[in-house]
């Protein structure tokens, strides 16, 4: 079998982090920055790849850049014709359907809006409230070191969406990983620690769809 | 759950790579900033360049500035104290900014010694012209480095002159046989564990931003190419005839800084970028980059 080939979206964030650990696993992995490397039809032109990566950044940042290079709507696209896509903090917010601000209040931003789940941006506060620690993650990971940097949570999901983990606020249980058939997505970076075995379940969603 | 280890401090600045940080002094800029695309914003009462134009001594800004520049956006936002400022520190650390810049464009509190900034929970950047000052600061606990440039100058000159210091520097310790970097760390004034870390993997062991007088597009793919992780953009968008569009130019310049066809594109009509100063014209005791240790 050949290698598995794996986008990683490029415009800003921890690109560089999904990259090294995606390569790890031994995956082959190229590097999403303008839709024009990809030909005149962006969609078919990403169909080289098994799987896409969104990963943590600014999610507005990301949000503004995405829309000016056009690459939105052909992600949006890829995901809904069945390629699996993975969104770790921003990339999950850019995943989801609804999106709310620190307020609980609806905000309009650039979105694929694949994963029927609402989340909230900056839900644990400020820089300050970041934190780390150990998660299980269902079918992935026992003792998972998880990092959430000004990290979302998921507020609501839909029917499809399985839960893989969740975190305790104010003694409520929110999903902070969470998978909807070909669609992965968490709260938190595994990119950022050297374990490997999130991103290894990500290539084996990709693996199984090829 | 722990809070606010190295990894969660380095962490943030690892999401802002890639990214445009710029300076902005009103609720308004902010929001002007976040739609342009930046990845986060520093709360300042004054740009660089009025801060150099006024003269006498810089400090923390009015808690009330910051405070409404917080409110008005849902990027991070940044916070300078002067250099050695516990009790600045302090008042920001409480205030819940995201980062603090330890920053030698206000004026020194301390003329020895810099924050001991492990002893905080919320990160630091700091400014350094070489592998040694970048690797001290780190060693007093910054969670993420930028080179100094010139403040306020809107000339590139020293920012590139401080990158290529640094890279150079990096590249020659990661050449080196490890029995030789002990020598080479105290030449460059470097904490050996440091100088040890960076010379086992290969890079620094935090982001590195550039700053300190990037005004146009061009600009920030120049600092990129050098392999900088992001930009700080000081005086440039705010001093330049048209901010808004200035800032989204340098926000797409930064992403596709190897790319001659967009970095055209965004650079044309762009109208008149703030104005000038040639470094030779500015007193040595009167330059920035000189401050801090």
């Amino acid at each position: 079998m050949s290698r598995l080939r794996i986008g990683v979206l490029a415009v800003q964030g921890a690109f560089r982090e999904h990259r090294r650990a995606l390569e790890r696993c031994g995956a082959e992995v190229e590097e999403l920055r303008r839709p024009l490397d990809f030909g005149d039809d962006v969609f078919k032109g990403l169909q080289c790849f098994d799987g896409i990566v969104l990963p943590g950044g600014e999610s507005t940042a990301m949000g503004v850049l995405l829309r000016a290079e056009g690459l939105l709507d052909a992600l949006a696209a890829c995901g809904r014709a069945g390629m699996p896509l993975y969104g770790s903090c921003a990339g999950l917010i850019l995943l989801c359907r609804e999106i709310e601000g620190a307020d609980g209040k609806l905000v309009e931003q650039p979105r694929l809006g694949l994963l029927d789940a609402r989340v909230r941006r900056n839900a644990f506060g400020r820089q300050v409230d970041s934190f780390e620690t150990f998660l299980n993650v269902t079918d992935i990971a026992q003792d998972l070191r998880a990092v959430f940097i000004r990290a979302p949570l998921i507020v609501h999901t839909g029917p499809d969406v399985e839960i893989l983990a969740e975190v305790e606020r104010e003694e409520t249980a929110f999903p902070v990983a969470v998978r909807q058939g070909h669609l992965l997505a968490s709260s938190f970076h595994p990119e950022l620690t050297p374990d490997l075995r999130f991103h290894q379940a990500f290539l084996d969603i990709c693996r199984n769809r090829r | 759950m722990e809070k606010s280890t190295f990894r969660v401090k380095s962490g943030l600045a690892e999401m802002l790579k890639g990214g445009v940080i710029m300076d902005v002094t009103t609720p308004e800029q902010a929001v002007i900033a976040q739609e342009a695309g930046a990845c986060a914003v520093m709360a300042l009462e004054r740009v660089p360049a009025d801060i150099r134009r006024a003269g006498g001594v810089a400090r923390m800004a009015d808690p009330a500035v910051v405070k409404r520049i917080m409110a008005a956006v849902s990027i991070p936002v940044m916070a300078k104290v002067r250099i050695g400022h516990i009790a600045e520190a302090r008042i920001l650390e409480h205030l819940g900014v995201d980062y603090i810049d330890e920053s030698e464009v206000l004026t020194p509190a301390d003329s020895r010694f810099h924050l001991d900034k492990h002893d905080f929970r919320v990160p630091f950047v700091c400014g350094a012209r070489n592998l040694g000052e970048a690797l001290r600061r780190i060693g007093e606990g910054a969670a993420m480095i930028r080179t100094k440039g010139e403040p306020g100058t809107g000339n590139v000159v020293e920012a590139v002159r401080h990158v290529r210091e640094v890279m150079g520097q990096l590249r020659q310790l990661c050449s080196l046989r490890e029995e030789e970097v002990p020598g080479y760390a105290k030449e460059l004034g470097a904490p050996l564990e440091l100088a040890l870390e960076v010379h086992r993997s290969g890079r620094l062991p935090v982001v590195n931003f550039a700053a300190g007088g990037i005004s146009t597009p061009a600009d920030a793919a120049l600092v990129m190419q050098l392999g900088c992780d992001g930009v700080f953009v000081g005086s440039g968008i705010f001093k330049s005839s048209d901010p808004a569009r200035f800032a989204k130019a340098i926000v797409a310049a930064t992403t596709n800084y190897a790319d001659p066809e967009i970095l055209a594109q965004v650079s044309e009509g762009l109208g008149e970028a703030m104005p000038g100063l040639e470094i030779a014209s500015i007193a040595p005791e009167q330059r920035m980059q000189e401050r801090g240790w």
